[in-house]
């Protein structure tokens, strides 16, 4: 008797949302399965990998990620068209650090004219993303998302301390938006509610439960994305059907085995390759339990990444 | 079903001040409150109880005694203040109730107590390694315990096993678990284990609005599993038997003429066995 390979069947689906304008929009969710089980049913769209850049230099980025951007990472305009037409960027995700009150404490205005100059200079789609300060990402965010109007940009990150005014700012401006809540499935889930009871359309979320790294929480993260894409699949929760983003780079060159020098640890092996691997294999983990948004910084983990979703697709 | 009213603890402000006061009258007026409520057995939780719990709890039985002929559940982890309490407990209301054992070997002389002064005992289904995981896992630290107990001297019969109620905020799974613990508990002794549950941990950290709903739904469940008795509140238990039977009937898959209330009965019922992902706006949906 042959072999029949046993399939699942799912009642639910994740929403495709679309980003970007023009020939470059990119579209992320729309599948009916778990992360690429095309032979089961529907994976109509590859996860997206989006480039981190920031508005201001990054000097707290470790050595061997920032000196890839030596040259362009002192204006934002040319990190991101470095990224975009050197890297092949299929994304950019413009993080403004430096609004942040502890940081330089960039104005609105000043994060509303970076927007405005990056989107000027760029074709693919863009995410961005406030400082993670709660208070002033409300009035940067707002900003931002003006300064983006009908872009059909990402914005972010609503939480559940200001998710009313960013997400008023996003739907106002016709752009996608981040929810993020803290490694809990039943906040994530409440958020999303919030947001939705706002009149804000659910099919215009991206998830966020909050990354960590490997060794530092990856096992939280991906438990609790896997546990999203199942209620969103097997109890067809609508609440949970949002493509989720992991926000890889960000945490994981701020670990420790992303930066130790080889001379310090030499039985790590090193540094560069080490730090790498490390975003690399986060970003897959994290690939494997859901995520179709990654937001990452080196681009050979990111081309690492890419060739892992060429394969599995 | 017995219900031991939950009012009297320490960790309820106007209480606290009355234990530290000892002033008998908030405490008085609550244990009678709960008694004509319902209540066949009053709760007196006086937390940890480290200094002078000895003359606390000897002071809540005596307080409570005096104006409820009930027997009281004595609810610490402090040994010495349980014996306190035993030594001063009219048991012509009915025995006393410790609160409680568990696996763990620190609380073993718990059952010694229990046997000494002939009262019944809660046996909280913990071991020391951490929570249980299922239902299973709940029977099998239920089968040490009860073992246990039987070293010790204590009749099966005076012993109540407790699956332990998690949040379901927090720990949503975990609410099936102990429905169908209680009913494991009641297949591994022949007469059936008594079973008793801190019931309205499960709706810790959820909307106060919410509260009562899940605890009422939680209880309609587990009665319905063969649940012997219930730390709650006596007031919302009496409320209970009003939707008792609209709650089993959805349970069972019936449809109620009551559209809007069926529809909260299959939203909580379904969170509570895990059928839909929990959020506080769960109702809303």
């Amino acid at each position: 008797m042959a072999f029949t390979a046993p399939k699942e069947s799912y009642a639910g689906k994740v929403y495709s949302v679309t980003i970007g304008t023009g020939d470059k929009a990119a579209t992320i969710g729309g599948e009916n399965v778990l992360s690429f089980h095309s032979f089961e049913g529907e994976t109509p769209n590859r996860p997206l990998v989006a480039f981190e850049i920031q508005d201001v230099p990054p000097t707290d980025w470790p050595e061997n990620v920032r000196k890839v951007f030596d040259g362009v990472s002192d204006d934002p305009v040319k990190w991101a068209k470095y990224c975009q037409d050197e890297l092949k960027a299929k994304a950019i995700a413009l993080r403004l650090v430096g609004t942040h009150p502890d940081r330089e404490n960039r104005s609105a205005e000043d994060a509303a004219k970076t927007v405005r100059e990056v989107l000027a200079a760029i074709s693919v789609p863009l995410i961005i993303l406030g400082s993670n300060h709660a208070e002033k990402d409300s009035s940067v965010l707002i900003a931002a998302a003006e300064a983006a109007k009908d872009k059909n940009c990402i914005i972010g990150k609503a939480q559940e301390a200001n998710y009313k005014t960013i997400a008023a700012a996003a739907m106002a401006n016709n752009h996608k938006l981040i929810a993020m809540s803290e490694l809990d499935i039943n906040l994530s889930k409440q958020l999303n509610i919030l947001i939705t009871q706002m009149g804000f359309d659910k099919e215009r979320i991206i998830t966020d439960p909050m990354c960590s790294a490997l060794g530092y929480g990856l096992e939280y993260t991906y438990s609790v994305m896997e546990r999203i894409r199942l209620a969103a699949l097997t109890q067809n929760d609508q609440t949970m059907q949002q493509p989720l983003l992991a926000d890889v780079g960000m945490y994981v060159w701020k670990v420790k085995e992303s930066q130790a020098p080889e001379s310090d640890l030499p039985q790590w092996g090193a540094a560069e390759e080490r730090g790498i691997l490390w975003e690399a294999e986060t970003a897959t983990a994290l690939l494997i339990a859901g995520a179709e948004l990654l937001i990452m910084r080196h681009p050979r983990a990111a081309a690492a990444v890419e060739s892992v979703i060429e394969e599995l697709v | 079903m017995l219900i031991i009213g939950e009012k009297l603890s320490i960790i309820a402000k106007r209480v606290r001040e009355a234990m530290m006061a000892k002033d008998k009258g908030p405490i008085q007026e609550i244990a009678t409150r709960q008694w004509k409520e319902g209540s066949g057995i009053i709760d007196a939780n006086i937390g940890p109880a480290e200094d002078g719990g000895e003359d606390l709890m000897q002071w809540m039985v005596t307080t409570i005694q005096e104006v409820v002929p009930l027997p009281v559940c004595l609810d610490t982890t402090n040994f010495s203040a349980i014996e306190a309490g035993l030594k001063v407990h009219n048991n012509q209301w009915g025995k006393a109730l410790i609160n409680s054992t568990s696996n763990d070997p620190e609380r073993f002389p718990i059952l010694e107590l229990g046997a000494k002064y002939n009262c019944d005992v809660i046996g909280l289904t913990v071991g020391n390694r951490g929570l249980p995981a299922d239902a299973d896992e709940r029977a099998a630290i239920a089968a040490e315990i009860m073992g246990r107990a039987m070293e010790y001297g204590l009749p099966l019969e005076n012993l109540y096993l407790d699956p332990l109620v998690l949040q379901i905020a927090t720990t949503q799974d975990q609410a099936r678990h102990v429905i169908e613990a209680v009913k494991l508990f009641q297949h591994i002794n022949e007469p059936p284990m008594k079973t008793v549950v801190g019931l309205s941990n499960i709706s810790n950290g959820c909307p106060k609005a919410l509260r009562p709903i899940l605890n009422k739904h939680l209880f309609v469940l587990l009665m319905d599993a063969g649940l012997t008795a219930a730390i709650a509140d006596a007031k919302e238990m009496a409320e209970v038997m009003e939707e008792k039977q609209l709650i089993l009937d959805v349970y069972h898959g019936k449809e109620i003429e009551d559209k809007q209330k069926m529809s909260e009965i299959k939203k909580t019922l379904d969170v509570i066995l895990g059928n839909t992902l929990y959020a506080h706006s769960y109702l809303e949906m």
